[in-house]
Formats: structure tokens, sequence, C-alpha cells
């Protein structure tokens, strides 16, 4: 499903490479944690698979398509497969939960039908049942989160991409998280998350891959976010 | 879907910005007004021009009792030496046609000239307008060699080109129509200018939608068109401003001016239309095409 081929990426305003030489191979269905330090190129590997950089050297393959032979025009319908949740939710403060994830899907132009449809259905399985009209500043840190979930979920994409979406959020509200993310991996989808939350890591027992300072250097399944081997 | 959710940003584009866009579109408004006015006179005065430039006419005004050129010696022209300046214009190769203008006709013609005020005509009688030679050039621009060829011989008063007293008053009325063009050019880049701001206070303040529709793969066109109509609206409004302006500048400057020195043709409603849906066009054209080259700059996708 995603595939890095020897790549390397080097910001233009940095000497140090943010990725070096990464490779690897993401199957359908696969639950991935990224892990590792600030800095150490997390987020860089996510922004590549969503084409928002191209990388220096080296190939990326999603869902089966070189990233870099993709035309800038083809680029939004790459991103309608790829699911997106923030640290810090990046929700519309004058559009209720409702609308908010309904917003995903007029913006890619489905019919207003298939949207009353769908919005309810998604809102149910990331928990917020009964809250489609409250107002983003009425809902706690989790509960934002999920609507994010929502969003991103909404438009049924293969892949969800994950950066530190339990970082704003208490431990006990997390698990509640992962549980969202764990049963959206469950309908098929692969997930990557990035996260620093070593409990979090530690608890779920899925594949871990770690970066320090742009390389991989721990690609381990069912790992742990420390150096136990 | 797709069009009430464009029209709903579009709108909350607009007025989010509500000072932007109105100095937005009045800006636009004169910008298009003048440069309205600037295609109007220029129409008018090249009908005008055609016009008169078919009728130009060199005139060879003859010796009178009453001329004060010395020339003359306080005499009217001999026939013997009429029908000789007659006979010798009509060889030089300058010319096309030549007609004599007696006194008589040159009053009846000053009478009907002059129709509307009657005390100008009440002041002349028959006779006092010299009888004339009238030329038709070939070439209008060969007007020295037909003056130096009679200018000077007896009984030829004094040769007057037409076309230079023309030139003086289309001298004119090229410079208002150059002016109202400057200032439309100066108020085009203003226009461009206060366009680049709006849409770029526009992408700012909705920088948190864009990013998100970027994220789900919303479409470049979906999610640049509430811009450019944003910036193509601003434009209309101010085109229908300046449709009104190009009325009132068709009825208070232009028919004015037309009833003081006499444009050939009234300037008719026909090509007022024709101008302002040209005017209107150039103006959502110019801001669309502003807000779509500011997009790239400030939106990346």
């Amino acid at each position: 499903m995603i595939h890095f081929d020897n790549v390397t990426k080097v910001y233009k305003t940095q000497n140090r490479p943010a990725l070096q030489h990464v490779n690897v191979a993401i199957e359908k269905g696969e639950f991935l944690f990224l892990v590792g330090p600030s800095g150490s190129g997390k987020s860089t590997f996510l922004r590549l698979v969503l084409k928002e950089e191209r990388p220096t050297q080296g190939h990326v393959h999603v869902a089966g398509k070189d990233l870099s032979r993709l035309t800038n025009w083809k680029v939004p319908h790459l991103r309608r497969r790829i699911g997106c949740v923030f640290q810090d939710f990046r929700l519309l403060p004058n559009k209720n939960v409702f609308e908010n994830v309904a917003f995903a899907l007029e913006v890619i132009g489905k019919p207003r039908r298939f949207i009353s449809k769908v919005v309810p259905e998604v809102i149910d399985l990331v928990g917020l049942e009964g809250k489609a009209n409250r107002m983003p500043d009425e809902l706690s840190g989790g509960e934002q989160q999920r609507v994010a979930i929502a969003r991103a979920f909404v438009n049924r994409p293969m892949i969800l991409l994950a950066d530190e979406p339990t970082g704003n959020i208490d431990p006990a509200t997390s698990i509640g998280i992962m549980k969202v993310l764990d049963r959206i991996n469950r309908t098929g989808t692969t997930v990557v998350m990035a996260t620093h939350d070593a409990a979090i890591v530690d608890a779920f027992r899925k594949r871990v891959v770690e970066l320090e300072d742009g390389r991989v250097v721990r690609d381990q399944s069912r790992g742990v976010y420390g150096q136990a081997y | 879907m797709r069009a009430q959710f464009v029209l709903q940003e579009i709108w909350i584009g607009l007025r989010r910005n509500l000072t932007m866009t109105i100095s937005l579109v009045i800006t636009v408004a004169i910008a298009m007004a003048l440069l309205g006015t600037g295609l109007l006179l220029r129409t008018q005065v090249e009908s005008s021009k055609s016009y008169w430039y078919d009728k130009i006419e060199v005139s060879v005004f003859l010796c009178a009792k009453t001329s004060s050129n010395t020339n003359c010696k306080k005499q009217d022209i001999t026939p013997q030496q009429r029908q000789e300046l007659e006979a010798d214009l009509k060889k030089l190769p300058e010319v096309a046609k030549v007609e004599y203008e007696s006194k008589e006709q040159a009053y009846a013609r000053f009478k009907d000239r002059f129709a509307s005020t009657p005390g100008f005509v009440q002041s002349a009688k028959p006779g006092d307008i010299p009888d004339s030679f009238r030329i038709r050039l070939k070439d209008p621009q060969q007007y020295k060699q037909v003056a130096q060829a009679v200018l000077g011989r007896g009984g030829v008063d004094q040769v007057i080109n037409e076309q230079e007293i023309l030139k003086k008053f289309f001298k004119i009325l090229g410079g208002l129509q150059w002016a109202a063009l400057m200032i439309a050019l100066i108020q085009v880049v203003a226009a461009v200018l206060l366009v680049a701001n709006t849409v770029r206070l526009s992408a700012f303040n909705r920088r948190r939608e864009t990013g998100i529709m970027r994220l789900v793969g919303a479409s470049n066109t979906y999610i640049q068109l509430p811009f450019i109509m944003e910036g193509a609206i601003a434009g209309l409004i101010g085109g229908l401003f300046s449709a009104f302006l190009l009325v009132g500048s068709k009825v208070l400057l232009i028919d004015r001016l037309a009833g003081n020195v006499g444009f050939a043709s009234q300037l008719n409603w026909g090509t007022v239309v024709l101008v302002i849906i040209a005017t209107i066009c150039f103006g959502v054209l110019l801001c669309a095409f502003a807000s779509f080259l500011t997009l790239r700059r400030y939106l990346r996708i």
C-alpha cells in the first residue's frame, strides 16, 4: 500500500537530510506506529505519502502508484484516498460536528443525499452519537479528535495517516481514540500513526518503525516503544 | 450542491472583507467608467474625423473692397483675374476639384450654418463675406503647394486650409480622450493591486478551510473558484456602477460637447451599450485574472 524505496529528503534550507535512504513497505490493512524523537523525520514521512513534499532521491509508491509520476492535478485524487488526523484537530470553529464532517465530502462534490446518509454513520462509528449539532468549542479534546477522525474517515480512504493524534489528549481519553483507530483499521484501512506515546505503543503491540536522524533504526512487528528487543 | 457550496463560500468571503470589497467596487467602477468614456470619445472623434476630412477644402478667398490685405488695394477682384486664377488652379496636379462660391452663395451658406443664432446672422449682410474658390485636394496633405501657387497673385486675399482649423479641434478632443484613458489605466493598476490585496486577505482568513480542503482532496478549481469568483463579482458590481457613470457621461459630457462643437453625428445608444458591455466584461476578466495570479502566490496547492 505504501512503499518507500530508498527515499532521501533534504529540505532546501537545511543541510542535514530529514530522511536518509528509507526503505519501508506497508501492506494493505496494516497498523503501523512510526516512533522516534522530534525531528527524526516522522512528519516528513507522512508528508511524502501525501505528496506535500517530493523526495530528493528515491521513490514513494502509494496504492501501486509512483508519486513522482503523478501529475499535480491528480494529487487531489490521491488525497481522497488518504485520510489525515493531526495533533491539533484542525476543525472549523464556525461549523458544528455534522458540518465539519460533511465539509470533507462537500468540497469533493459529493451529492447532498449521500452526505446526509454517510455522515451520521461515521459520527456514530467514532462514538459521538447525539453530538452532531455541537460546536467544536463545546466538546472535550478527545471528542474533538473523534470529529477529526470522522472527517478523515468519512470518504472511506484506503489509508489513514495520524500525526500524534493523542498528543493533546490525556492518557485515559487516548485509549478511546486508539480504539476508534483500531476499529477503522479493522475495516481494512491501513493506518500509519506517528507518535511519542510509549504507553500506547506498548499496549497495542503493532508493527513499529523507529526513525532516528532520518534513518530507520528499527522495523519490528508486534513491537514496543523502547529498545526492548 | 456544488454551486450552492461555492456561492456560500463567495458570500462569506465578500462579507468578511466588506471594506476591501467596497473600495474594490468603487475603484473598478471609476476605472471602467473612465475607460468607457475614453472609448466613447474615441468612436465619436473617429466618426467626426472621417466625416469632416471628407469635406475638407482649401478656400482661396478673393479680394473684395472690404478686404484689409494690401495686395487687394481695396478693390474687388476683376473677372479676368478670376478666370485666369480658376484656369491656373485647375491645371495644378494636386487639385481634384475647383468650385467657385459667389458672395451670395457664401452669405446663404453662412445664414444656414448659423441659423440657430439669429443675432449673429443679422450682423452680416450679403457682400460682407468675400467670394472664394473652394478647392478639393487629391491629398489633404498637399495644401502648401497650392497655397504657394496662388498667394500673392493679383486678386487673392487669403488662403485658408480648413484642415488646420480642424486639427486644433481634434487635438483638444484627442487630448481629452487620452487623459481619460491614462487615468483609467492608473485606476486599472490600482484595481489590480486592490484585487491582489483583497484576495490575499481572503485567502489568509480562510487558510483553515483551504488547508482542510487540500487535505481531503478537493480539486484546485474547487479551492480557487470561490476566490476568483469573489474578484469577478466585485468586478461585476463595479462594472454595473460604471454603466451608470457611462450613461451619465454620455448625457452630461459627450452630448453637451456635441451641442457645442458640432460633432458630425449624435452618439447613439447602441454604441454606448456596446461600450458598457465591453467595459463590464473587461472589468470582470481583469478582477478574475488578478485573483487567479494572486492565488498562485498565496494559496499553495
